[in-house]
């Protein structure tokens, strides 16, 4: 077994050289509920961690642009004790607050959660219904890129080597707008994902639905957003028969696998009903909304 | 493998210690400075048996590294009671068998402690879901959460 070496870097650059310039395995560490986990089951055997938590940048809350940029390596239970953000996207929240336990929200980050690439993880159907957008810091310089396109498989992202996200941009919220996440586990508390619906929608005066995006989770090789299932919202008044088209399409995106949480089957008629509460209840958010 | 030197303070006390970097704080806690009151369940952050507070953080011991340990201040289990006084959480655990082969035990104190200190009042259902992280293979759930709104109760001193 090589020596394992842990790098706890005070800023951006620092970390992409240490990325950068690994000879063997390199991970990144944001809260380590992941990456420790790995290493205790001896899935993976890296030669460096770099500890991103000691980077200012990518800790903690603030508005920009009339929305919100979070640091990647923010915590579960920063993120949820943050009333401003917490009440601008209590479909994020409901996401965060649905990875582990209270225990591992002390640790872990939407930006590990996303770059672990699991499928199922609770908090990137919303960041993508919500149109989060991550900033990529790497050896060749910066970039945002859409939360959908970081996952490219199950426990593979398109980061080359040497990047990092180090934030998240969450824009700003149109007036009437809401969103909300639901999942299916056996349990209520303390499982994986079987499938994950978000919707992000926004409403005007009159109640006709302006803008809608659906993200779906554990469905697929990857988080996915189904433009289809948007449209199938937008222009309506989210009634019936617009619920109707949206359980339609979101069923027609389901890629699962069979496997000990559900069948194929059975992932894609839960999808569809998730969709339907899931849509109600981004709805009443939306019309409680001043 | 090269062991490198940390600082940290646990329960007020401050200490050395050598680690390895692949160790994680729990490893530190009980091998090193042989704090064994925090237990290890799982080793893969599921259980909470490892329950500590890190600054002011409710964490499982096995889900953080030792080399992140530098400079940070740690509760446990052994800071808890304040000399020969327990503290009202214990109390309540020993007086309303909060306990039964006692594994979990401190994992569930440590974590209640955070639950009260951030929310004096909790809700049977905020105690129940704050305490999904740990696990009870004697699966004494019931008298665990009494113990614990019974020792809210106390400390709010109603």
């Amino acid at each position: 077994m090589t020596d394992l070496r842990y790098e706890a870097p005070g800023s951006l650059s620092a970390a992409v050289a240490l990325l950068s310039d690994a000879k063997g395995l390199a991970r990144v560490m944001a809260g380590g509920t992941d990456v420790i986990v790995q290493m205790e089951m001896d899935l993976i055997e890296p030669e460096l961690i770099v500890d991103i938590k000691k980077i200012p940048e990518l800790r903690g809350v603030s508005p920009e642009d009339g929305g919100f940029r979070v640091g990647a390596a923010t915590t579960g239970m920063q993120l949820c004790d943050h009333a401003a953000f917490a009440a601008a996207w209590p479909g994020v929240i409901d996401g965060v607050k649905l990875i582990g336990s209270i225990q591992v929200k002390g640790r872990a980050s939407m930006g590990g959660n996303l770059c672990n690439a699991s499928p199922g993880a609770d908090s990137v159907p919303p960041m993508i219904a919500a149109g989060a957008v991550a900033r990529v810091v790497g050896p060749d310089g910066v970039r945002d890129v859409p939360v959908e396109q970081i996952p490219t498989g199950p426990g593979k992202t398109s980061l080359a080597r040497g990047e990092i996200i180090s934030s998240f941009f969450f824009p700003p919220r149109a007036k009437g707008s809401g969103d909300a996440y639901m999942r299916f586990t056996p349990r209520t508390e303390m499982d994986i994902a079987v499938t994950g619906v978000a919707i992000n929608l926004t409403l005007d005066a009159s109640g006709l639905c302006t803008a809608a995006r659906v993200a779906i989770g554990a469905v697929a090789p990857t988080a996915l957003l189904v433009r289809e299932a948007g449209e199938a919202l937008v222009g309506t008044k989210v009634d019936d028969a617009a619920i109707e088209k949206l359980v339609a399409a979101v069923r027609a995106a389901c890629r699962p696998i069979d496997d000990k949480r559900g069948t194929k089957a059975f992932r894609i008629e839960v999808t569809g009903v998730l969709a339907r509460r899931v849509a109600l209840a981004a709805l009443e958010r939306a019309r409680a909304t001043p | 493998m090269k062991k490198h030197h940390i600082t940290l303070n646990v329960n007020g006390d401050d200490y050395d210690a050598l680690v390895e970097p692949q160790q994680s704080l729990l490893d530190v806690l009980r091998d090193t400075l042989m704090l064994t009151g925090t237990k290890e369940g799982c080793a893969t952050g599921d259980c909470g048996a490892c329950s500590v507070i890190v600054d002011g953080v409710l964490q499982c011991a096995c889900l953080m590294l030792g080399m992140e340990a530098e400079g940070v201040r740690v509760e446990t289990i052994e800071g808890m009671a304040q000399g020969g006084d327990l503290h009202p959480l214990q109390k309540a655990f020993l007086t309303h068998n909060g306990l039964q082969c006692g594994i979990c035990t401190p994992g569930v104190l440590v974590a209640a402690k955070a639950l009260l200190e951030r929310n004096p009042d909790p809700t049977e259902t905020e105690v129940r879901y704050w305490l999904a992280g740990n696990l009870c293979r004697c699966t004494g759930y019931d008298k665990l959460i009494q113990s614990v709104l019974i020792a809210a109760k106390e400390m709010r001193g109603a």
